[in-house]
């Protein structure tokens, strides 16, 4: 499908699709790099009446090493995320998850910034984020704020981004080792049936992909391991508390099932990549 | 091996050499021009409105808000076309004389019958113009409930048709002793009954369907472009239904995109751009959307099937009973009611089996209409019977690949006549199974399985056989008669040389894929001693190929490349009587060899074809009576079927814990007779084994309780990609067909009939001692996971 | 609005409709129909070109976002003289393609993959070409011309 008609401007900065979003933040949307957006676009499951095209704001496509946590500017296209030598050395895990993302051609055009702000439950990167225990950088007009990346999922879609603001870095302490994540699909290029990415440098963190209406924690699991319990013992929690959805793709139950045993593989691979 | 292969006969010509096909510069290069990439100044863009209920009734439709938007030429309801249609869409193959076929316009006027059924047409200048104005009209329906559950619509709890008497199509049988198949289920030492679901499809050819009619306007013609197997069918179907005289259509199917029998069908849209065109008098096109695809092109499958073992104590099957209920959709297509026929006579498969009895009821349901798809039948039959054997093997604790060793078809018994009425032309059974055997390593693999078991492995080994044969090259006249099929099964070529020697071959075969460009030109190309590539193909277009019954059933080497071959030789023989003439010697007394006819026995004695072609075409000296011109036709109506047959094997890991299954490797050992290209042979059974494949694990047209299509997108319609598959092993045997002169089978369909048992018997062998013995297709992880927890709970984590 | 895009190698300037993709842009306005459309939700792959030597799916991307970008379609692989560029030679060498549908996409994706991977693994190809779906081939040809063509020793890097 076609999408419908819109109003397209492109930004040169920050503050010029800031002040467009202002003039009317419900229905103007950002574009980053697309891949998101344009697929609801075309099924005419959105229909913005303005679009602003923020993709080629200079300074927003950076990974840096900003000494206790690295930097990555919202424009960060997933390719670029996955082969920076910064990410590779201090945030393994999200450069990992960056080559799990979609199939090439996404990873080409993709950006963080627009997978994290999407909100979708299903993505890869916003477990990984959470799992960092990463900090998102939003500007808007009452300036700049960071929010936890344990504050920022919301709900199905939804962030704690205001209508208003633009997500413009995403900063994530350094992890270099005992991470792991486990994707499981039925087809390479499809969206997880269930994803879990763990972190154990530091206090043990566990995030899931799919499994409720927006990313979440594996808190039973952070819980158990914190109480000293092994990684199997730890993963038979992984979804309490949680109420993955049935779909076409798979029951709750299985959500669970599947949660349980990919925690378990998780917990196991991070710890022995911890050494 | 049985008979020589072909390849040792290479030096000879071109047949039987892996030729490089001639079709791909222009594809590969972005030259090729699919319906879609015709340019047509002033075309109108259609859009068609589709119900989003699967069953209701319209109270109104009101185009007028979108006949008011940017673009639009016109907005028309089923009432406003009404008048534009000579009869019904066509249904070609009343299988039974009381078959039930509710009508079938390409607008419903007053009762929608499944999710996608067209209820309006909206025209404007562009597309995304059509699309806008096409979410404009306003559509009041009162929902009905709708028949959705194949079983129990026939049950007739809900009709799926207002005012019908049932959702019975028909009941088709064949049972040519029953009593025979009670007495031998009454003295059988072993028997087993299984219940299988082939559940819907959708055919998912890459290139979406498009049309784009064009009126010629003082001639008073239309030329159709579509992207369809079957130009020549179409051609006759849109004259009868769109009462246009037969004549005035020219219909030409240019590059198209694959079909896999999605495209043998003659659709709602392509009368809809042909009657919109007389109408308004302008060209109009459409192209399909992918979730259009999912909903308005047909799927294929769709049955139940309930099939009967009876064996004695040795396994040696003496009688197969086999009951069908075939899901129609919600109206008869082109040839939905036949397809589970086309598997009717082939559910005993590659055995020896005495005693035979088939029924099938075809039902209607508010679903997108079946029809033909890769195999149509075919692969259902070899499923059930297949599945089937293992589980005899299973029974009796015999190895799958003894069980079969057992009941084949013997070698010494061909031709054979089957317990269904048909002559099985030529085959060798066991060759086929050996060399898969060998191939995949079939004994290392079975311990290796046990290993896996014995160790507690959560990644079990499993390995899965389906030994096959089908009916290929369809089909003799007098027995699609037989069936009620209301056209033949023949088809019909040209080979023609020009002045410069070049040669045309015109042929009522339509290419989608299948490389018939090469293969053609290979036959002429040896039959004529010239190079292939002086060979032209004209094909897919009424205008220079105005007969043919076009591209579905494996048919068109066996029947169309026959005819090809015929008309070469009688062209030779019309070219041998001018040699003959020229040389002043006996036509008996010449040979033809690189293009050269030669006296016998004086070798520089000698005139070429080309340069025959040539006197041919000035005639200014030609014998007595002699035409001008080197041409000659042919048609050819086979005397029978063709039954390639094979055994194929696949090896599956699955993972306990997750479900997960992955197809590790897989063989496939093919005969399909003689080979033309066997490169291209190859090309056609990887293609249809990843089909298969995707039946087995990956795909299914899922509905709601309500009737809703829950997979109209390929982010829900699981294609398989290059990660999801391992390369395949082939092998091949070459038993020729005594059935035509080139000694050909088909090969379009074998993959896909084969490898769907193949890889489902795998899953059930991996798990079989756990107690699993059946899946349901697709076998999608958690249905594994379901099936190992049901056998034999796996503690959740503690591993 | 007014796009200026640079197409195999030859720039032009058209006004477009905002919502046009960069597909549609390609196949009507330049009038190069060997990029094709097989889906509405970025999963087939048919539709496949390079932006800046990148694989993208041109069918979700608006013709806006590659206003004096540099793109690549199938039209430009061959050299000029109608010499198939290597990667195109090895899927015909191979029987890579049938009906040749996904054919112009699966050689982009290829030409991307190759960059990235210029000596790739089975696994890498068949992953690499994971945003790719072919019905025809069963991809085992498609895989085969990949490797054929990686090891040929005529990809220019």
């Amino acid at each position: 499908m076609i999408p419908a008609s819109f109003e397209y401007r492109r930004a040169g900065s920050v503050e010029d699709a800031l002040g467009w979003l202002a003039e009317d933040p419900d229905s103007t949307k950002l574009l980053a790099g697309g891949h998101s957006l344009l697929p609801l676009m075309k099924l005419r499951l959105a229909t913005p009446g303005v679009l602003v095209d923020v993709g080629r704001v200079p300074g927003l496509s950076y990974v840096r090493d900003a000494g206790d946590h690295v930097a990555i500017g919202a424009l960060t296209r997933h390719r670029d995320l996955e082969i920076s030598e910064v990410a590779r050395a201090f945030v393994p895990l999200l450069a990992h998850v960056a080559g799990q993302v979609g199939d090439p051609q996404v990873r080409h055009r993709g950006t963080i910034g627009g997978s994290l702000a999407h909100g979708d439950p299903a993505s890869d990167l916003p477990a990984a984020v959470l799992a960092l225990d990463a900090t998102m950088v939003a500007d808007g007009p009452r300036g700049r704020r960071e929010i936890a990346a344990s504050d920022f999922f919301r709900g199905f879609l939804e962030t704690a981004l205001e209508p208003d603001e633009m997500l413009t870095e995403i900063r994530v302490r350094k992890a270099p080792s005992g991470w792991a994540f486990q994707k499981f699909n039925r087809r390479a290029q499809d969206w997880a049936i269930v994803g879990v990415a763990a972190v154990l440098d530091g206090d043990p963190r566990v995030a899931l992909v799919n499994m409720g209406s927006t990313t979440v924690r594996a808190r039973g699991t952070e819980e158990a391991l914190a109480a000293g319990a092994d990684a199997a013992e730890a993963a038979d929690r992984a979804s309490e508390g949680l109420e993955p959805s049935s779909d076409l793709h798979a029951s709750a139950e299985y959500r669970r099932h599947l949660a349980t045993v990919l925690v378990r593989r998780a917990l196991v691979e991070a710890a022995a990549a911890r050494g | 091996m049985s008979a020589p292969v072909l390849e040792d006969h290479a030096a000879a010509g071109v047949v039987g050499t892996r030729m490089l096909r001639r079709e791909d510069a222009a594809l590969l290069s972005g030259e090729a021009r699919f319906v879609h990439d015709v340019v047509v100044p002033g075309a109108l863009h259609m859009a068609v409105v589709r119900s989003p209920y699967a069953h209701a009734r319209i109270r109104s439709v009101d185009v007028s808000a979108a006949l008011g938007m940017p673009g639009v030429v016109a907005a028309m309801t089923g009432a406003d076309l009404a008048a534009e249609w000579a009869s019904p869409m066509p249904c070609a193959w009343p299988v039974t004389a009381d078959m039930q076929s509710p009508p079938h316009l390409p607008v419903a006027l007053d009762e929608a019958c499944y999710v996608g059924d067209a209820v309006a047409v909206v025209l404007a200048g562009s597309q995304a113009e059509a699309q806008d104005a096409a979410a404009a009209v306003v559509v009041d329906y009162e929902e009905l409930p709708a028949a959705v559950d194949l079983e129990d619509a026939a049950r007739d709890g809900v009709l799926a048709h207002l005012g019908a008497p049932s959702n019975r199509a028909y009941t088709w049988e064949l049972a040519p002793d029953p009593e025979a198949v009670r007495r031998a289920f009454d003295d059988a030492a072993v028997t087993v009954k299984e219940r299988y679901r082939q559940q819907r499809l959708i055919p998912a050819a890459m290139e979406p369907r498009g049309v784009c009619v064009v009126p010629q306007p003082f001639g008073g013609e239309y030329v159709v472009y579509s992207s369809t197997q079957i130009p020549h069918i179409l051609r006759t179907m849109l004259g009868l239904t769109a009462g246009v005289p037969e004549e005035r259509i020219r219909v030409i199917a240019p590059s198209v995109g694959g079909g896999f029998g999605s495209k043998l069908d003659v659709y709602a849209e392509e009368l809809l751009c042909l009657a919109l065109a007389r109408r308004l008098r302008r060209p109009v096109r459409w192209s399909e959307e992918r979730s259009e695809a999912a909903q308005a092109t047909i799927h294929g499958r769709g049955q139940v099937q309930e099939i009967e073992l009876a064996a004695d104590a040795d396994g040696r099957v003496q009688a197969v009973r086999v009951h069908l209920l075939a899901d129609m959709g919600a109206y008869l297509q082109l040839v939905t009611p036949g397809v589970p026929i086309l598997g009717a006579f082939l559910y005993h498969g590659t055995y020896d089996v005495p005693a035979y009895s088939f029924t099938c009821t075809g039902v209607f349901t508010n679903k997108t209409p079946t029809d033909a798809y890769r195999g149509a039948g075919r692969p259902e039959a070899t499923y059930a019977i297949e599945r089937a054997m293992d589980a005899l093997a299973r029974k009796l604790g015999m190895d799958p690949a003894e069980l079969r060793r057992r009941n084949y078809i013997g070698a010494d018994k061909f031709p054979y006549s089957s317990v269904a009425g048909l002559v099985f032309d030529s085959g060798e059974y066991e060759a086929a199974l050996d060399e898969a055997l060998g191939l995949v390593g079939y004994e290392a693999l079975r311990q290796e399985q046990a290993r896996r078991r014995s160790d507690g492995a959560t990644k079990l080994l499993g390995v899965g056989l389906s030994s096959y044969v089908e009916m290929c090259g369809l089909a003799p006249s007098r027995v699609l008669a037989s069936l009620h099929y209301v056209a033949g099964g023949w088809e019909t070529a040209t080979v023609r040389m020009l002045p410069t020697g070049k040669v045309q071959v015109v042929t009522g075969a339509t290419p989608h894929g299948q490389g018939h460009v090469t293969s053609w030109s290979m036959i002429v190309a040896d039959k004529l001693g010239v190079p292939p590539d002086d060979v032209e193909v004209l094909h897919s277009d009424t205008g220079v190929s105005p007969l043919g019954l076009d591209t579905y059933g494996s048919r068109s080497l066996s029947v169309g490349g026959t005819a090809i071959a015929l008309a070469a030789d009688r062209l030779v023989d019309k070219a041998r009587l001018l040699a003959a003439y020229r040389l002043e010697a006996a036509p008996e007394d010449l040979e033809l060899s690189d293009g050269q006819f030669a006296v016998r026995g004086s070798p520089s004695t000698s005139i070429g074809i080309g340069a025959l072609a040539f006197e041919a075409f000035t005639a200014h000296d030609l014998p007595e009576g002699m035409e001008p011109n080197l041409e000659a036709s042919a048609t050819y109506d086979p005397t029978n079927f063709t039954f390639p047959f094979g055994t194929h094997i696949a090896v599956v890991e699955v993972d306990t814990e997750t479900g997960r299954v992955d197809l590790v490797r897989y063989v496939g050992v093919d005969d399909c007779g003689n080979q033309i290209n066997p490169l291209i042979v190859d090309g056609q059974v990887h293609g249809g084994i990843a089909q298969g494949v995707a039946q087995a694990l990956y795909e299914e047209a899922s509905y709601d309780e309500r009737g809703n299509l829950l997979t109209t997108t390929f982010a829900d319609y699981l294609v398989p990609a290059a990660s999801e598959l391992p390369s395949f092993t082939l092998g091949r045997t070459v038993t020729p067909s005594p059935s035509n002169p080139l000694g050909v089978k088909g090969v379009g369909e074998a993959g896909t009939i084969a490898s769907t048992p193949a890889v489902v018997n795998a899953v059930v062998d991996a798990l079989s001692h756990l107690g699993v013995e059946d899946l349901e297709m697709p076998v999608t992880p958690e249905r594994v996971w379901r099936s190992v927890g049901a056998a034999a709970p796996v503690p959740g984590g503690a591993r | 609005m007014r796009v200026t895009v640079t197409v195999n190698g030859t720039t032009e300037t058209h006004d477009v409709e905002t919502r046009m993709l960069l597909v549609h842009y390609l196949r009507e306005i330049r009038g190069l129909t060997g990029t094709n459309i097989g889906c509405d939700t970025t999963s087939c792959g048919a539709c496949t070109v390079l932006l800046d030597g990148e694989s993208v799916k041109s069918c979700t991307l608006l013709a806006a976002q590659a206003d004096g970008e540099e793109i690549t379609t199938i039209e430009g692989m061959a050299a000029p003289d109608g010499t198939l560029h290597p990667i195109q030679e090895a899927f015909h060498r191979h029987h890579g393609l049938q009906c040749g549908f996904c054919t112009p996409g699966m050689v982009m994706a290829v030409a991307s993959l190759l960059k990235e991977h210029p000596d790739p693994t089975e696994v890498e190809v068949r992953e690499g070409l994971e945003g790719n779906l072919c019905r025809c081939t069963g991809y085992h040809n498609i895989v085969q011309a990949v490797l054929a063509a990686a090891h040929s020793g005529e990809l220019v890097p």
